[in-house]
């Protein structure tokens, strides 16, 4: 009797830590080293656990380079005003691919083409949808034009195809899955006041007991997030301990965001300190900058087109951070090149240049699809 | 095996001991009560007797109103909802005013000016407790390095609390009262003052602590494993050294040499609790206030590496750069 029940106890003493440890990532680990010895400056990964790099849908039906020729679509269509500088046969191209990307016929309520267009007159800006997709339009032209530094460590930036398109973001949906909006004002009394943090199951902050709302500081705003101070001993240098709370929530959603260590930007030793840094942190430092313009020049310049619906609970529309690209992968979609089959997005043509006036560049050996020939158009550096 | 210690199943029973006589100015003492099998276990198995007295009644009257205070902020934050309470425990925080208060003195009680109140009587309950145990040491004709142990961790609990953020001039750089809320403000303070690791006397707090823990548990072994020759009654054999205390010595001469003696240990675990937090406190007081960023004082003063640097330029100095 006495000796069956101190066989549990024994049995239950192997079995606690076990049951304790199952919160841990028990499978193999693949490390990689990337500053120098005994400074644990490495990328720690889990395979079996990592988010797997979402599918690329093929194109609806293959690009040829003779497609790139004939009349513009703004010679064909009315009311184009960004991508009227496509050939009529790519624009049809771009369009069945938008749709496929944001809002399929059948997987999305009211989908295919009626989602944004009203078929008895494609050109009427009607629908909300309409205006919205447009000046998405022009924001992705904005980004894979405009802020190349943030895609210059991409193996896809020689051949000109880093960057996004519709599908990096949307995946089939016509929101986003990872968007913020900004967080409802704190209550004037301590009744149900949480001081804008001390919430848990927050997964944009990694469950962490920081202040939820970093976003609209600096992603929206452009707060200071260098709170270390640059200098050994206090001069004028002022950061509070809430506001390096706030830059740490953010930093926490880029981790998570990404996938990745502190360790894939900064040496933890000096976080501030940027020649000790990674080259990975400048590619952030210009994301930040690239999201802040996506949000304010593009998103919320849309304030009066959003339907309620589309607003989140403190009345601003739903906006992008690392996440809604990125998806927990340091490389979107695996890093594969997707904008080689969409040239027409990668900013506006040169409108006086036919197609095939600047040299191609060598094209990386995995691209080797019929899409060649799309890398003939240039977009506006 | 029938002496007690703690794997001793024998418990001693018999008449209930009221301890010595008190002096005069002394209040009543209550108990003692009794004896319990299970506090036995691993005590002493009489409970009482509890001298409370005015300091004591006094202390756990502020210390009460400071949890009241603290509990029902935490209580308010999540909507009144007991559920909610008990699932977010961990999160929930009691947060000192924002910086734009400075060192208001009483700022909107929604804005931190709860915590200042609660931070008062918490304040003022440790510290009659400290009066108490200093006054009750004396009373019983004891030295006073109870109460000097426990002075040391009240100095690092005001440094945090209230000597630093005056020296910063503003609340808020002080401690929030929640589980994990002061865990995001320590690793916030390091990341803020360049890197905590930096911080000699956080280092030598750090080593006091670890040695503090081996301490306790080279002594806590060494004495049980001489308990069978009556080892615990160490301070006895600190004047009469019997087998157990020879033994014992002899264990630490063979494997490392030398021995501390029955009393020079306590002196040794003593000192290493006391320097932890007065190394700590000295460490804390002096960031913000005298070094701004730890790591960079640290290398300039030989005392940190500095790496190889990787060639990555600071984006914000180029020109053109967005802002």
């Amino acid at each position: 009797m006495m000796r069956n029940f101190a066989t549990k106890l024994a049995g239950l003493a192997l079995l606690a830590p076990a049951l304790l440890l199952a919160g841990c990532e028990i499978g193999t680990k693949t490390v990689s080293q990337a500053g120098p010895r005994g400074a644990a400056l490495m990328q720690i990964s889990d395979k079996s656990s990592a988010p797997k790099a979402g599918v690329v849908p093929d194109p609806p039906y293959p690009l040829t380079p003779d497609m790139l020729q004939g009349p513009k679509a703004s010679e064909t269509y009315q009311n184009v005003k960004v991508l009227g500088d496509l050939s009529t046969e790519e624009f049809n191209y771009t369009m069945a691919s938008i749709t496929n990307w944001v809002a399929p016929d059948g997987a999305v309520e009211n989908g295919g083409c009626t989602y944004c267009h009203n078929v008895e007159n494609m050109a009427s800006d009607e629908k909300y949808t309409k205006v919205v997709a447009r000046k998405m339009l022009q924001m992705t032209r904005t980004i894979n034009s405009q802020w190349k530094p943030h895609f210059a460590l991409s193996a896809n930036a020689s051949a000109g195809n880093a960057g996004v398109t519709c599908w990096t973001c949307h995946r089939g949906q016509p929101v986003p899955a990872y968007n913020w909006s900004s967080a409802v004002a704190d209550p004037k009394t301590i009744t149900a006041n949480k001081h804008g943090q001390n919430t848990p199951g927050l997964q944009s902050i990694a469950y962490a007991s920081l202040p939820y709302d970093p976003f609209t500081s600096y992603l929206e705003g452009k707060e200071n997030i260098r709170v270390q101070a640059t200098r050994p001993l206090p001069k004028d240098h002022v950061a509070s301990i809430g506001s390096t709370e706030k830059t740490y929530a953010l930093m926490m959603h880029m981790s998570t965001g990404l996938g990745v260590n502190c360790t894939y930007c900064h040496n933890t030793q000096a976080f501030g300190n940027w020649s000790e840094s990674q080259p990975q942190r400048v590619s952030a430092w210009y994301g930040i900058r690239m999201v802040r313009d996506i949000n304010n020049n593009y998103i919320n310049a849309l304030m009066g087109v959003w339907p309620a619906n589309r607003l989140g609970p403190a009345g601003d529309p739903k906006k992008v951070v690392c996440a809604t690209c990125h998806q927990q992968i340091n490389k979107p979609l695996g890093g594969y090149p997707m904008l080689k089959d969409y040239p027409g997005l990668k900013g506006p043509y040169h409108s006086a240049e036919p197609a095939a006036m600047t040299p191609t560049p060598a094209t990386p050996p995995t691209a080797a699809t019929p899409v060649a020939a799309a890398e003939t158009a240039k977009p506006a550096a | 095996m029938a002496y007690q210690n703690i794997f001793t199943q024998v418990q001693l029973r018999g008449e209930l001991e009221p301890g010595v006589p008190l002096g005069p100015h002394n209040d009543p003492r209550y108990g003692p009560f009794g004896f319990t099998y299970l506090m036995g276990k691993i005590g002493g198995s009489q409970i009482g007797p509890v001298y409370l007295g005015t300091l004591g009644v006094a202390s756990l009257i502020c210390g009460t109103i400071a949890i009241v205070i603290i509990g029902m902020n935490m209580f308010a934050s999540v909507h009144w909802d007991p559920i909610q309470f008990v699932r977010q425990f961990f999160w929930l925080s009691l947060e000192p005013p924002p910086a734009k208060y400075g060192l208001k003195i009483l700022p909107p009680l929604a804005e931190g000016g709860w915590w200042l109140i609660a931070g008062f009587f918490l304040t003022t309950s440790i510290l009659l407790w400290w009066t108490r145990t200093y006054r009750r040491a004396r009373e019983l004709g004891m030295g006073t390095h109870v109460a000097w142990a426990f002075a040391s961790a009240i100095w690092l609990y005001l440094v945090l609390g209230f000597i630093r953020p005056l020296a910063m001039g503003s609340w808020s750089e002080a401690v929030p009262f929640g589980i994990f809320p002061h865990l995001d403000w320590t690793a916030a303070f390091s990341i803020r003052y360049g890197n905590l690791f930096y911080n000699p006397f956080h280092a030598l707090s750090i080593a006091f602590l670890y040695g503090s823990s081996l301490l306790f548990a080279m002594h806590g072994a060494t004495i049980l494993a001489v308990g069978r020759y009556g080892g615990e009654r160490e301070i006895e054999q600190i004047t009469d050294r019997g087998t157990a205390s020879e033994r014992a010595a002899l264990f630490w001469r063979w494997t490392m040499g030398f021995n501390a003696t029955m009393e020079s240990i306590h002196r040794w675990a003593w000192w290493f609790a006391v320097l932890t937090t007065l190394t700590g406190g000295i460490g804390i007081l002096l960031t913000g206030t005298v070094v701004d960023n730890w790591y960079l004082w640290a290398v300039e003063h030989h005392y940190a590496l500095q790496y190889p640097a990787t060639g990555v330029v600071d984006p914000a100095t180029l020109p053109g750069a967005p802002q």
